[in-house]
């Protein structure tokens, strides 16, 4: 079973990926087998004043998922999910969660190997 | 007595109101630099560096070998300062607030203290004022930490020699601002008759009042902007303690890093009225103080 997760605006997969992680509103969790989704809230990291990025790889980690697909990513977070053993694709934003998904089925997104976003 | 020097925006002319103050004083005093992040009060009082220290804070760190990777630590932290995943333990020592808790709670006691610098503390003599500062370590997120180490400096300072201290506060309104300015007796908001000028004076003044400490304004380039600055002190009451005329001859000193309260008899007798008006604002804190003692 491989499961992902992508940063989304809404809880389904045709909402838009979320370009941020930290502060995303939440990530859809996807079965690559069955295509089956299940949704987490990530409100609790949005109102953080500090340490979102963190806070959402402990979300996404304690989903058990291998990969997660986004727009941006800062180097605390990616640190976070590098040592969760999370890969990260990023610049996807703009697509919808479906797209985002697909893409990474038949190979077309790249694993990143360092952050995208400055830290701050 | 500590006055605290503070503006609602950089480039007021804060510093060379602090540095003129300090030079004028009379009796013992201090000029204190709390704006770590650019401090610059060192370059109108030209002091003579007598000593200085490196100011740490105290971070977890961790022995791997003892976590069992429980994850009390990353619960309890609210800034994600220290994270478990897994099998796997991070620490962000430069998110980290220094509270101590994870250390305390850590069931294996596998978090022993560790060190982040904050920046260098110097002190020094500069003629008859006294002299110390704060510079934040290049890449320190947080200013307050290494400020807290400098008023406690200070506190042993005034113990060892009495008198009083004019603080140089960062500008601005956020929680730096508000950090310096809380332990002072008076605080003096410096400003310009400008519209940002008068803009950015009523945010300190709304971000300060909250403190209950008495408060005189300071109105540098005066003569410049409109009378906006004057009609917001009297409404709210907010006594303009001086005046410092726009003049070439000021700027030109302020840019050679010269105390304008040196530059003529006028200027230097405008000081000295401030200091004898602060010292009137001061006094009935002071009585208020002793009633509660
Ligand atoms: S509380 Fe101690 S044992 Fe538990 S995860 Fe943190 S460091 Fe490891
Ligand atoms: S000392 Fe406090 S702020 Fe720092 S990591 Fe531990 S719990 Fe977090």
């Amino acid at each position: 079973m491989t499961m992902i997760a992508v940063t989304s605006e809404g809880p389904s997969l045709d909402d838009l990926v979320d370009p941020r992680f930290g502060r995303a509103a939440g990530f859809v969790v996807v079965d690559l087998e069955t295509m089956d989704i299940q949704y987490i809230d990530n409100g609790q990291s949005q109102v953080m004043a500090q340490g979102a990025g963190i806070q959402a790889a402990e979300l996404v980690a304690r989903a058990g998922v291998s990969c997660l697909l986004t727009g941006y990513v800062g180097p605390k977070a990616f640190k976070a999910l590098s040592a969760a053993g999370i890969k990260v694709g990023q610049n996807l934003e703009g697509l919808t969660v479906r797209d985002a998904v697909e893409r990474f089925k038949s190979n077309q997104v790249e694993i990143a190997a360092a952050a995208n976003r400055p830290g701050r | 007595m500590i006055v605290a020097v503070a503006s609602g925006k950089g480039g007021t002319g804060k510093t060379t109101v602090a540095a003129s103050l300090a030079t004028i004083w009379d009796g013992p005093v201090l000029g204190v630099d709390l704006d770590v992040e650019e401090p610059n009060l060192n370059l109108f009082l030209h002091p003579v560096i007598a000593g200085s220290e490196m100011a740490h804070m105290t971070v977890p760190m961790v022995e791997e070998a003892k976590c069992t990777y429980c994850g009390a630590c990353s619960e309890l932290c609210q800034f994600k300062a220290v994270s478990v995943f897994n099998q796997v333990i991070l620490i962000f020592p430069e998110m980290c607030h220094g509270c101590g808790g994870c250390m305390a709670i850590c069931p294996e006691k596998a978090i022993s203290p560790g060190q982040r610098e904050l920046g260098e503390i110097s002190w020094g003599r500069a003629g008859d004022v006294g002299f110390l500062s704060g510079r934040l370590r290049i890449g320190e997120a947080m200013s307050p930490p290494l400020m807290r180490r400098v008023k406690a400096r200070l506190d042993q300072m005034l113990a060892v020699t009495g008198g009083d201290a004019i603080i140089d506060a960062p500008p601005g309104v956020s929680c730096p601002a508000v950090n310096a300015v809380m332990d002072s007796d008076v605080i003096l908001l410096v400003t310009e008759p400008t519209p940002f000028g008068v803009y950015d004076f009523k945010l300190a003044w709304e971000a300060f009042t909250p403190l209950g400490k008495p408060m005189g304004a300071v109105i540098n380039r005066a003569g410049l902007g409109n009378d906006a600055i004057y009609r917001f002190c009297r409404e709210k009451g907010l006594p303009i303690l001086a005046e410092i005329p726009y003049d070439r001859a000021i700027a030109e000193a302020y840019s050679r890093g010269r105390v304008i309260a040196a530059l003529s008899p006028g200027l230097e007798a405008t000081f000295v009225t401030l200091r004898d008006e602060i010292r009137d604002l001061a006094k009935p804190s002071r009585s208020r103080e002793a009633a509660h003692a």
